[in-house]
């Protein structure tokens, strides 16, 4: 499709996206916002992944993270203010990223995936055997964030279709954030080593930092996405630092196409859409309580045969000419 | 703490360190060999576990069952060889990481609808039911000895493969070459499989031994897995020798934490795990 | 041969370079020596150390033992983005470009390197007019700008060997590495490549690996024979040539000296 088009499509599909509560149901409205919190999570996993060549399977740390610092700065049956505690637990996601990246980045390939699970695991341990949040029973969130200006209500988050629209708000100014970036020289940098992380040393890029600085963005914003989560269930539990929501994102990643952000989103609501469908005890009765063995053939089937994703199929059908300008 | 307790203590330690080896010892076989990292490691950790269960419960012995089970998980391992992981050779490890994911899911789900989801005990043999009197008052379980000395063969058994096989020379010198594997004359994709069959066979095995002890449950695989991830991580990947010294570390580590600081037990491990990054990111024993 | 003459002082002075892999020597007590204004090329047979003292000079590798003293200090242990940063260039035998990128994306990423102010996270990349000149430039010097927008994977094996050079020259060093640059180039290529490196050779200090004989002597001001990771000799092409040693090491001083 032509570039025209190309630029005015993500605006018409967010004036879409904007006008959606008026349609009147709540459980779609909340599906969708489900999947605009999934859609940042995969973004910023892809910045980590499609973007700099780390494979991260800790992912969930930061979003579980997010959640439980919500959790810990909201009083018992008071609202906490989303001006502060959403940048707070942003900063503490941004402080554990750059403390476990130091570590992390010391290892490549094989070994990275498997300490940063590892590290997402530690994180699993301190909130399932500590009281810290409620142990394995988790916390609760009773009243949801104000976001107030003066004493006057910005917007009321209990109301379904507003939490909807900071949702959205959120995901499409992590959109515009992560495209700039990633069109900047930092962001060709990030991908100049994706593909030659030798050559990028050899000529002057002190590579760490820059892989420090992505795996440091990657967890602030997963943190969003982890805060906005926490927000909509009112509950945080150990289960969201799981290794099950690692392995998730990163399919949705996968599934989405990586290397490209919309490819992340796209992939996170088919994903969420999958989950809701397999799981959905009105179509397929006994077998929807183990709808994870159908999303396990699903992932195989896509680790088998779709590797580029979704936008590597989108690719295929508009296949350029090789020597089209292109620098990616 | 006196003496006998400290004994005992130790001896629980090794314990856990041998059965940790021997888990960790084939997923760092399968990497070695065949580059591929396999999530599911564990699962089959526990897929040996639950047969060991049923199939004592039909036998009325574990013993029994062990036999029936090893060569049940071997036909397993070369299944899934030949029809799945074949495919991932060549391939990133991403791919590797997200299909064995899936697989992780499909087994969890399988165990779900043929065993379900309780926790089941595992009697010990009979043969092996006694105990040795340390002191006047405390007494040291065979089984637990018995299944040290099973890890131990196995440990030397391995040792004698490695060392001093032509099989062991290419895992010795790292190789994931598939030239330099059929240079030396063998069926390539025989000895892939072959191999698979013996890494997944080795973590089933510790399963099923050590059932008895830990009595079969659900979340078995995934918590055996990330132990093994550190002790690799500890140990430096394809290093045979690092896998013991970091299984028996970790396993010290943990029972002693366990007794000692109970509340941050379960931390000592990524502690440990995290000195080592700092001080040496291959490992111990592992090529820079 | 060619009548080259010495000048300009000593920016590159090589100590008893060494480096041992376990029992392995690779590189045992290299000292040598490269000037701004001259071409020091290094020469011997495959496995003689030569780039293995590359990568010892370029940071790729930590040596065992020995100096390395660019501009009074000693960089010998130094990381490869530090010796980089530093302004001393290499280029690889193996060509080690950014391939899924375009020629103008592999010279601009390379002549970013440059600029610390280039973290800059909002700007788009190629806003910067002075990394885009950089890059432009390296691509004419050399011969590549009829090919800037094509992907670095579709050019043939002696394109990518001159993008392998201009990513190099996009940095701006001021000594220069060039681990065999007429690897797998046909005559015409070769020539070129020679041209270009006769060019640079005024303002850099360039020491070349290469087994085109016809190009050492083209370009040599200073020769290096290499064998088993030791210097065998050093001095001028002429010196080289008439030693005995380098003629006792080949058999009647032909197989190496005459191609």
């Amino acid at each position: 499709m032509n570039s025209r088009l190309q630029q005015f499509l993500p605006w018409f599909v967010l004036g879409l996206l904007a006008l959606f509560p008026l349609v009147e149901s709540t459980f779609y409205m909340q599906l969708l916002t489900k999947m605009l919190i999934m859609g940042i999570f995969a973004m910023s996993l892809d910045l980590l992944v499609g973007y700099t060549g780390l494979v991260s399977f800790g992912h969930a740390a930061y979003f579980g993270l997010a959640g439980y610092a919500l959790a810990l700065m909201t009083p018992k049956y008071e609202a906490v203010s989303l001006w502060w505690s959403l940048p707070a637990a942003i900063g503490v996601c941004a402080l554990f990223a750059l403390i476990t990246g130091m570590l992390v980045l010391r290892t490549r390939g094989i070994y990275f995936i498997m300490v940063t699970l590892a590290f997402a695991q530690m994180l699993f341990f301190v909130f399932h055997d500590t009281k810290l949040g409620g142990g394995s029973d988790g916390a609760y969130i009773y009243v949801k964030p104000a976001l107030k200006l003066g004493d006057f209500d910005l917007a009321n988050l209990e109301k379904p279709e507003q939490f909807y629209w900071l949702a959205l708000f959120l995901m499409a100014a992590t959109y515009l954030l992560l495209h700039r970036v990633l069109g900047s020289s930092f962001g060709r940098a990030l991908l100049g080593i994706k593909v030659n992380e030798h050559r990028m040393r050899a000529l002057g890029f002190p590579v760490f930092r820059y892989q420090l600085a992505s795996f440091t963005l990657s967890g602030a914003l997963a943190g969003i996405a982890g805060y906005l989560a926490a927000v909509q269930y009112g509950f945080v539990n150990p289960e969201i630092l799981s290794w099950h929501q690692s392995g998730a994102v990163l399919m949705m990643v996968i599934l989405g196409g990586m290397g490209t952000l919309y490819g992340s989103v796209i992939g996170a609501c088919v994903f969420v859409l999958l989950q809701e469908v397999l799981s959905n005890q009105a179509w397929f009765g006994v077998a929807a309580k183990h709808w994870q063995l159908a999303m396990g053939i699903f992932i195989i089937l896509v680790a088998l045969y779709l590797p580029q994703g979704l936008a590597g199929l989108a690719q295929k059908f508009r296949s350029k000419p090789v020597t089209e300008v292109a620098d990616e | 703490m006196d003496f006998a307790f400290f004994l005992i203590q130790l001896l629980n330690g090794l314990q856990y360190g041998l059965l940790l080896f021997l888990v960790a010892s084939g997923l760092t076989l399968v990497f070695g060999i065949m580059g591929i990292i396999n999530l599911a490691h564990g699962s089959f950790y526990m897929v040996g576990a639950y047969l060991a269960w049923s199939l004592a419960s039909l036998t009325g012995s574990l013993t029994a069952a062990i036999l029936l089970a090893i060569p049940l998980t071997v036909v397993l391992g070369m299944a899934l060889e030949r029809l799945l992981f074949r495919h991932l050779y060549q391939r990133d490890h991403l791919y590797q990481v997200l299909l064995t994911y899936g697989l992780i899911l499909v087994f969890e789900e399988l165990r779900s609808l043929i065993w379900g989801d309780d926790v089941h005990g595992v009697a010990v043999p009979a043969l092996l039911n006694a105990s040795i009197p340390l002191t006047e008052n405390l007494s040291y379980p065979v089984y637990r000895l018995a299944i040290s000395g099973v890890c131990l063969l196995l440990a030397a058994a391995l040792y004698f493969l490695i060392q001093k096989t032509r099989l062991g020379m290419m895992i010795r010198a790292g190789a994931s070459n598939r030239d330099m594997v059929q240079s030396l004359g063998i069926d390539i994709k025989l000895i892939y499989t072959l191999v698979f069959a013996l890494g997944i066979a080795l973590a089933a095995f510790a399963g099923m031994i050590n059932a008895p002890l830990s009595s079969v449950f659900p979340n078995m695989g995934s918590q055996v897995l990330i132990i093994c991830f550190v002790v690799v991580v500890i140990g430096g990947i394809g290093s045979v020798k690092g896998a013991m010294a970091a299984s028996l570390m970790i396993g010290l580590a943990e029972t002693f934490g366990q007794v000692l600081v109970p509340e941050v037990a379960g931390m000592i491990v990524y502690v440990l795990m995290a000195m080592v990054l700092v001080w040496r990111p291959e490992g111990l024993f592992g090529r820079s | 041969m060619s009548d080259n003459t010495v000048s300009g002082e000593s920016i590159l002075r090589i100590r008893g370079l060494t480096k041992r892999f376990g029992g392995l020597v690779a590189v045992s007590n290299v000292s040598l020596d490269l000037h701004v204004g001259e071409v020091h090329v290094v020469i011997g047979p495959n496995g003689a150390g030569k780039t293995t003292l590359t990568n010892l000079l370029s940071g790729d590798l930590p040596p065992t033992s020995g100096e390395v003293m660019f501009e009074d200090r000693n960089i010998a242990g130094c990381t490869s983005d530090h010796i980089s940063r530093l302004g001393i260039g290499r280029s690889y035998q193996k060509t080690n470009i950014f391939l899924p990128f375009t020629v103008f994306e592999n010279c601009r990423l390379a002549a970013q390197s440059r600029t610390p102010h280039a973290l800059r996270v909002f700007q788009p990349a190629e806003g910067y007019a002075e990394i885009n000149r950089r890059a432009e430039e390296a691509m004419a010097a050399a011969g590549l700008s009829h090919r800037a927008g094509r992907v670095a994977a579709t050019l043939s094996h002696g394109e990518q060997r001159q993008l392998e050079i201009a990513m190099c020259l996009a940095t701006q060093p001021r000594v220069l590495l060039l681990d065999e640059p007429l690897a797998g180039m046909g005559p015409h290529e070769s020539q070129r490549m020679v041209e270009l490196i006769k060019k640079l050779t005024a303002d850099h200090a360039i020491m070349l690996i290469e087994h085109d004989m016809d190009a050492v002597f083209a370009l040599a001001h200073r020769l290096t024979v290499m064998v088993n990771g030791e210097v065998l000799e050093s001095g001028t092409p002429a010196e080289v040539r008439s030693s005995p040693a380098v003629q006792l090491a080949y058999l009647g001083g032909e197989e190496l000296l005459h191609d």
